[in-house]
């Protein structure tokens, strides 16, 4: 049996395409570097991660695919899954065995392999949809908002342009405290991906994302509480649900909410 | 500035709101602009938390002053109630709304007031907080302006400039219901601002096709609400309303608020000792029908069935009463007819109605592609020889809707109905 290996990024997939198709051969398995082999591995190739031939690839689906398909799979490489592997590359690898004027499979969710990229991706969405929601920015002395996150995916890339286009007008970092980067905004221009050398040195707790005192905004104390509050004193005693509460705001986001957190 | 003050006051007028259930910021999409804060994301709009009783809070709900000399008998600011009164004012309304939404808190505001003086009066302030969010401190989020009953076109006009949806609640749907628990409001007093509102918007349509940069008015249109269980209402009444609120251009969203017994001692109202949250749910999910699955009123509650069967979802009740329209053949069947089988949603038929065009589906592809077929499967034929799964499934017709009927029905669903029945026995006696 046929084995590739590659480094585990969305370029080494699509190089793995491409080496597929240069070799004439389809691997029955994709494996991520220092993966344990399988048993009856004949051949092993290693893919080596080539930017140039990554582009082709996407060009060619380009060519294949609706761009809402190819949104799903850009959006379905953040999730960081190993089982998104060998599903996301047999699907490149089916569109581009596809006739010339064949349909395109990306909506037949009977295939597996489309069926599993397309919730894969599903999922990622969901996930920094809950990072629109749940973010929760406190202010500095200067001015600068901070939040502190720990998406179960990589979904930063995805909502910093909402964040800009929302908050235009005041600077911003959000902080992903699990991948140990963030994006800093500061007021104009685009945000950019920030990481620090020593996280020691962060004047936030990462583990529940609270802004030290000594830069913590004066006000800052009285907006949450005034939220904290509010949060309270909307709920309908009569109408206790926190079953309803838990499913649509899992527990695992509450220790960076305001709301959640006492004081 | 906003104090330690402050904070009490928010309490009661938010505990003043809460009432009003909608909290949508749907309707709208906005992306920012230079030197404005906010967008409006549009779709369902974006929930921010939710509260310990389920609900989702997307916006900040509150209200300008929570005196009324107005005395409805289902509201908890009616003027004969003795609980503690109070105002915020026009800035600490806006600094809470902009300092709240800095952080992420909320997607815009949810204003609305009880009558003070006069409808003009009170309606004056609450277009003077719209407007000072919008164009001094340049607010570009979402904001849902309540309108005070018998306010004037001018005022009207003006708010619907800055808002981005606005609402009137209907609370009861019939007149002489309406009447006996609101002396001081009939029908006219609700659907005379609907139609204000709804001239705007269409008369803004056409300013804006000739002048491209008009601004635009009331653009995620209006919503209302009708309160459930506070009347001997039927199901039918509640739902031809709703339903001739949809045939007008600009209504979005009927809310269904399931009775809070706020006021015990009037004689008017029944005394429950919880919500009717069972019908609310059932008046919701008929509510989608309307909305989305192109059923007609008639069809869901009429002559002989006037209310809601609370053990079973609407659209199961349908199918149950018209077994001659299964089964449906999943690989044949229009969509419309695919979203009358029980168990389908929109998001289901849309996935059978894309992945059949590759092939015949059989029952083990609809669960591979995640057709949930606990109810579907007595409602539907397919590709059954080609499935992998062994044994044909009786159907409707085969069962006899009676029989299917008792299976479908959850246990715990039937409890709840059952409990909510008896605490509502003793309406009006
Ligand atoms: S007018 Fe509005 S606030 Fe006043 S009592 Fe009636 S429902 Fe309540």
């Amino acid at each position: 049996m046929t084995v590739y290996s590659f480094d585990g990024t969305l370029d080494g997939l699509l190089t793995a395409v491409f080496d597929a198709f240069d070799r004439h051969e389809q691997p029955e398995q994709l494996l991520t570097t220092g993966d344990a082999l399988p048993l009856f591995c004949e051949q092993l190739h290693e893919v080596m991660t080539d930017e140039v031939k990554a582009r082709r690839v996407w060009t060619g689906l380009e060519k294949r695919l609706s761009r809402e398909a190819l949104r799903l799979i850009s959006v379905s490489g953040f999730s960081e899954l190993p089982e998104l592997f060998n599903p996301l590359f047999n699907y490149v690898c089916k569109t581009f065995r596809l006739p010339p004027d064949g349909k395109s499979i990306e909506r037949n969710f009977a295939d597996p392999d489309v069926l599993a990229v397309t919730n894969i991706a599903r999922k990622v969405l969901y996930e920094q949809l809950r990072m629109k929601q749940f973010i929760r920015f406190q202010k500095a002395k200067d001015g600068t908002y901070f939040a502190v996150v720990s998406p179960d995916y990589n979904v930063l890339p995805l909502i910093i342009e909402h964040f800009r286009d929302r908050f235009n007008d005041q600077p911003w970092l959000i902080y992903d405290a699990k991948r140990h980067y963030g994006y800093y905004y500061e007021g104009a221009d685009k945000p950019i991906r920030v990481t620090f050398e020593d996280e020691t040195t962060v004047p936030f707790n990462l583990a529940d994302g609270k802004l030290s005192d000594d830069v913590l905004s004066s006000d800052d104390h009285l907006m949450q509480e005034l939220w904290r509050t509010y949060f309270k004193a909307i709920c309908i005693r009569e109408r206790m649900n926190p079953r309803k509460q838990l499913k649509d705001m899992p527990r695992r986001y509450w220790k960076y909410m305001t709301e959640k957190q006492g004081v | 500035m906003l104090t330690e003050n402050t904070m009490e006051r928010l309490r009661i007028l938010t505990e003043s709101a809460k009432y009003d259930v909608s909290c949508s910021s749907s309707g709208t999409v906005r992306s920012g602009k230079k030197g404005m804060v906010g967008n409006t994301v549009g779709g369902l709009g974006i929930c921010h938390s939710f509260a310990d009783d389920g609900r989702c809070i997307s916006l900040l709900k509150v209200m300008l002053t929570n005196s009324c000399m107005y005395d409805c008998a289902y509201c908890v600011n009616r003027r004969s109630n003795d609980i503690p009164r109070a105002t915020l004012s026009v800035t600490e309304l806006v600094d809470i709304t902009m300092e709240f939404y800095r952080r992420n808190y909320i997607e815009g505001l949810f204003l609305s007031s009880g009558v003070v003086r006069n409808p003009d009066y009170t309606m004056e302030r609450l277009v003077a907080i719209v407007r000072k969010l919008r164009t001094e401190h340049r607010f570009n989020g979402y904001i849902h302006l309540k309108s005070i009953p018998g306010a004037s076109q001018e005022l009207l006009s003006q708010a619907g400039l800055y808002a981005d949806r606005m609402s009137v609640n209907i609370e009861i749907p019939k007149e002489e219901s309406l009447k006996l628990l609101a002396p001081e409001k009939d029908h006219q007093s609700v659907f005379q601002p609907m139609k204000l509102i709804q001239q705007g918007v269409l008369e803004n349509k056409e300013d804006r096709r000739r002048f491209h940069h008009a601004p635009r008015f009331v653009p995620a249109g209006q919503s209302t609400q009708m309160i459930v269980g506070a009347t001997k209402d039927t199901d039918r009444d509640i739902l031809t309303m709703s339903s001739m609120l949809y045939g007008q251009p600009t209504m979005r969203r009927v809310y269904y608020s399931g009775y809070v017994s706020v006021n015990t001692y009037d004689s008017r109202l029944p005394v429950l000792k919880q919500p009717p949250l069972v019908r609310e749910n059932r008046l919701y999910q008929a509510d989608w029908l309307l909305r989305f699955y192109q059923f007609k009123v008639e069809e869901i509650v009429n002559d002989q069935f006037p209310d809601l069967d609370l053990d079973i979802d609407p659209k199961l009740s349908w199918a149950l009463r018209h077994p001659e329209a299964f089964p449906v053949d999943v690989n044949t069947a229009d969509y419309e007819m695919l979203l009358r089988v029980p168990g389908l949603g929109v998001k289901s038929a849309m996935l059978i109605v894309n992945s059949r065009r590759y092939g015949k589906l059989s029952s083990y592809d609809l669960k591979k592609i995640g057709v949930v077929m606990k109810k579907a499967k007595y409602f539907i034929t397919c590709h059954e020889l080609a499935s992998p799964l062994p044994g044909t499934i009786l159907g409707v017709n085969e069962l006899r809707p009676e029989r299917l009927r008792a299976l479908l029905v959850s246990p715990q669903e039937r409890k709840l109905a059952e409990k909510e029945q008896q605490l509502t026995l003793d309406f009006g006696v």
